[in-house]
């Protein structure tokens, strides 16, 4: 037992196992997602009409609020295609993407990974981005036919390359496992970086696509004893929240 | 006399199902931690009273599956269970008579050992935790197992499981 432990942490001979295995435990998380499913159904079921109505009129105010946005964003982005073209940059590539629905929640605490709906028969991959509808929220790490797990940004084994939105000093963003605090390693004390700073993907490592939010810096501690500043970002996507997830089809690094 | 056996067989492997069921179900982040091992209770409950009928065998498949279940690496639970299941063989005959509120301490005794392996393995895997926070789940145990006990020894002498 012991000596498969090690096997277990230390290769990846198990891995191809484990994921033909893994078939097994869907039935498992589609069960004790029934509880959850029967309240959805309730609440859509039984939902007044007045309550359904008072929902029509701010989901519509929001559509027109992001319309609006949109009309925008076209025009800025044909403009950025056009400025790109005369700096003889490479255009930045649309991503597409896949709806998923979060079934499994890992019951170990020390665990911050997710089971969705949505495995390797609908294209899922090893290392696939996961965002929701605030910021980028993890990677896949296992997909088998019908399910995959997703390892989330403030696991404590989880890393991702960054870089803050206002001036692009780049860092990597550490999971502390805790779900509202990432840490920024190895960022010295005199690097421009404030409280209330956007910190998007940065693309660099080719997991993440670029410009995805991922966090926001909480606090700063600069120590002049010590050689790097302490800093603690809380994450955009919601953690431990969001029920609907988008599974990003990087169109560069991969072809499905 | 065969058909008595299965029987018997199906029954346990039940009451395991529904064990691994209560270990995956979804809590709020701030009760992980008081969520009590139902498998290795059940595991507990049925060696002490029909030592017969559970292998280790069994066990090891039955921690591997929970490992598979729950995605963290292979043998963490299976490692824990072997060893409470080995503790359990040796000193089922004493635990037997025990009352109920001694036993619970037992069992929070034995849980936490199995939470000792299970935080060993994680730590190995790049999970350190530091603190008494890791016996919650011992704790939680001890708490739930008088009503798991009378609930199950009631189940067990209504479909007369011996």
């Amino acid at each position: 037992m012991i000596a498969l432990i090690f096997v277990g942490l230390y290769t990846n001979w198990l891995t191809p196992v484990r994921q033909q295995l893994s078939v097994l435990t869907v039935p498992f998380y589609r069960v004790t997602d029934v509880p959850r499913r029967i309240n959805e159904w309730l609440g859509t079921t039984f939902a007044s009409r007045q309550d359904l109505l008072q929902e029509n009129e701010t989901l519509k105010t929001e559509l027109l609020i992001h319309q609006r946005k949109l009309q925008q964003m076209a025009a800025l982005a044909a403009e950025n295609v056009r400025l790109r073209q005369l700096m003889n940059a490479t255009d930045i590539l649309q991503d597409s993407v896949l709806v998923a629905e979060l079934i499994g929640v890992s019951p170990n605490p020390l665990n911050h990974t997710v089971v969705i709906n949505r495995g390797s028969r609908e294209g899922a991959y090893e290392g696939q981005p996961v965002l929701d509808a605030f910021g980028l929220m993890g990677q896949v790490i296992e997909a088998s036919e019908h399910s995959s797990r997703v390892l989330l940004i403030a696991d404590s084994t989880h890393a991702i390359p960054v870089q803050v939105n206002r001036n692009g000093v780049r860092a990597i963003a550490e999971g502390t496992g805790d779900l509202n605090r990432l840490r920024l390693r190895h960022v010295s004390n005199t690097t421009d970086i404030r409280e209330g700073d956007l910190l998007v993907s940065s693309g660099l490592g080719n997991r993440f696509p670029v410009g995805y939010p991922v966090a926001e810096v909480e606090s700063i501690v600069r120590d002049p004893g010590q050689a790097f500043a302490e800093i603690i970002a809380r994450p955009m996507a919601r953690l431990n929240r969001s029920r609907h997830v988008l599974l990003v089809f990087d169109s560069r690094s991969h072809n499905p | 006399m065969l058909s008595l056996r299965l029987y018997s067989v199906a029954f346990i492997c039940t009451t395991f199902v529904v064990a691994l069921l209560l270990a995956v179900y979804p809590l709020p982040l701030e009760l992980r931690w008081w969520r009590p091992e139902f498998v290795l209770i059940m595991t507990i409950y049925w060696i002490s009273l029909i030592p017969s009928r559970t292998s280790l065998a069994f066990l090891c498949l039955l921690g591997l599956f929970q490992d598979l279940l729950e995605g963290v690496p292979f043998g963490q639970h299976g490692l824990g269970l072997v060893i409470v299941a080995y503790i359990c063989l040796l000193s089922y005959q004493r635990v037997r008579n025990y009352s109920i509120w001694q036993q619970s301490c037992w069992i929070f005794v034995l849980v936490g050992i199995a939470q000792l392996t299970d935080n060993w393995v994680q730590a190995m895997g790049g999970r350190p935790l530091s603190g008494i926070v890791f016996l919650y789940p011992a704790f939680a145990s001890a708490c739930i197992w008088p009503v798991l006990y009378l609930a199950l020894n009631s189940l067990r002498i209504r479909y007369r499981v011996l």
